[in-house]
């Protein structure tokens, strides 16, 4: 499909998987793992993707630009366990056509 | 022990209307869940977000929602096992299930719903290596009591309500409160935070941000903790240490049950029923899978209503039933009231 970009996902095994994430259907990223089983159901997105659980959290390894984060991510991240200076919560990064090439890796269960 | 007719293992959305429409079938309800107040996810993580897809509801904030759910089986009388975690259950020769909690206090139904959503929620511990040698020996993840921190000196770890809330409640009570955050900017309701900077002003809390706990000491009993606060490190003097780090739901004891799990939920029947690989023990609600499963509060409402008519089946063998609608039939509620709609008006036209 057109409007899909590539994406890198390294999951929690370690393990890179090379996926097309659609940018016209209101996804984020923690939405693109799931729907790529990339992590088991019930590790990721608990809160349903509200900024409210950090399950998603994950490091971004491109330099893709992203949204800029907001209040409420920056909160949750200063809660979340494991977190780096490159963490960003999945369920926050809403996938646009921009986000081509985005490479990341999944943030250890907490 | 606690008798029932329905042994309800969770009390979110699904577990509530279970209730209602077990009701309905004159079957008697008690609920079990590790949260200390009904509601599940919807009030423990967000009670103040509006839901959109709850039919015929346009907006509801999941609070609410628990409200409504709440008033609506209040009639039916359901009995409440709050704040512990089911942890066991064992097959009686008669058929019938024993559900016993973690504080040992037991249930006995013939029918058993699982409507644990994703599991029953624990706290989230920080990474400190050694953490787990002082649990209970002044490090708590919960507060339950707070009298129990009299006197104390208390380190409180975290940046959310339950961090700004028990800082503000247990600063008359202990003898010193500590609140450490790692950022200066916390997440808490306005007026908590606003409260704590007033307590700080006066000298009640002490406030290190942005710092983090990064290590724990002491002699069979915590005695210290380590602050790693910007470039410095140091150590502080504590009784307690409670990291407040909000909770995470895990499956827990249930997945050791012998129920057919994949992918953390629980495999169900769900051309008919939404029974477990287990006859007796149904789960409903986002707790359990079959293919097209959708975790959404309104499929876990209906999935209630089946499993309740199985349980009647199971609880009244052979006994002749059929469905009845409340428009028609009323709703009879087991504290002797009685809700119907109001006869038809029927008059002469002269």
């Amino acid at each position: 499909m057109e409007q899909d970009i590539n994406i890198k996902i390294t999951d929690r095994d370690g393990v890179t998987h090379e996926v097309l994430a659609p940018t016209d259907m209101a996804m984020n990223l923690m939405e693109v793992v799931r729907s790529y089983e990339l992590a088991p159901e019930g590790t990721i997105g608990i809160c349903g993707g509200m900024a409210m659980c950090a399950s998603c959290q994950c490091y971004v390894l491109s330099d893709t630009i992203l949204p800029e984060m907001q209040d409420d991510e920056e909160a949750m991240l200063s809660e979340a366990f494991y977190v780096k200076d490159n963490s960003r919560l999945g369920c926050q990064i809403q996938i646009t056509p921009e986000m081509e090439g985005l490479e990341v890796e999944l943030a250890p269960e907490s | 022990m606690i008798k029932t007719d329905i042994l309800i293992i969770g009390a979110g959305p699904t577990g509530l209307f279970t209730v209602f429409e077990a009701g309905l079938l004159k079957l008697k309800c008690h609920l079990i869940d590790a949260l200390p107040q009904p509601g599940g996810q919807c009030s423990e993580i967000y009670p103040k977000k509006p839901i959109y897809d709850i039919p015929a509801y346009p907006e509801i904030l999941a609070g609410d929602l628990t409200d409504k759910l709440l008033e609506q089986c209040k009639q039916f009388e359901p009995g409440f096992t709050l704040g512990e975690r089911a942890e066991t259950i064992d097959k009686q020769d008669d058929g019938s299930f024993i559900v016993t909690t973690n504080k040992g206090t037991k249930h006995q139904a013939p029918v058993v719903a699982i409507a644990g959503g994703l599991g029953s929620f624990e706290p989230r511990k920080p990474i400190i290596d050694n953490i787990a040698d002082y649990e209970d020996k002044g490090i708590e993840y919960i507060i339950k009591d707070p009298e129990f921190y009299r006197g104390k000196k208390v380190i409180i770890a975290g940046g959310g309500d339950s961090a700004l809330d028990w800082s503000i409640f247990l600063s008359d009570v202990a003898s010193e409160v500590t609140l450490i955050h790692r950022r200066n900017e916390f997440r808490g309701h306005l007026d908590s935070v606003e409260k704590v900077q007033e307590l700080k002003n006066a000298g009640k809390i002490e406030l290190i941000t942005p710092a983090e706990v990064v290590g724990v000491d002491g002699q069979g009993k915590i005695e210290s903790i380590v602050v790693k606060h910007g470039a410095n490190t140091f150590k502080k003097a504590c009784d307690h240490f409670v990291p407040l780090f909000g909770l995470s739901p895990k499956l827990g004891p249930i997945a050791d049950w012998g129920l057919e799990i994949e992918k953390n939920a629980i495999k169900v029947n769900n051309a008919l029923d939404y029974q477990t690989n287990i006859p007796g023990i149904f789960a409903i609600g986002d707790v359990n899978t079959y293919p097209g499963k959708l975790k959404l509060i309104l499929c876990g409402f209906h999935e209630a209503t089946l499993m309740c008519q199985a349980a009647y089946q199971i609880i009244n063998p052979g006994k002749r039933y059929v469905l009845k609608y409340t428009t028609v039939a009323g709703v009879d509620g087991f504290d002797g009231t009685r809700k119907e709609a109001p006869k038809q008006v029927v008059k002469a036209i002269d």
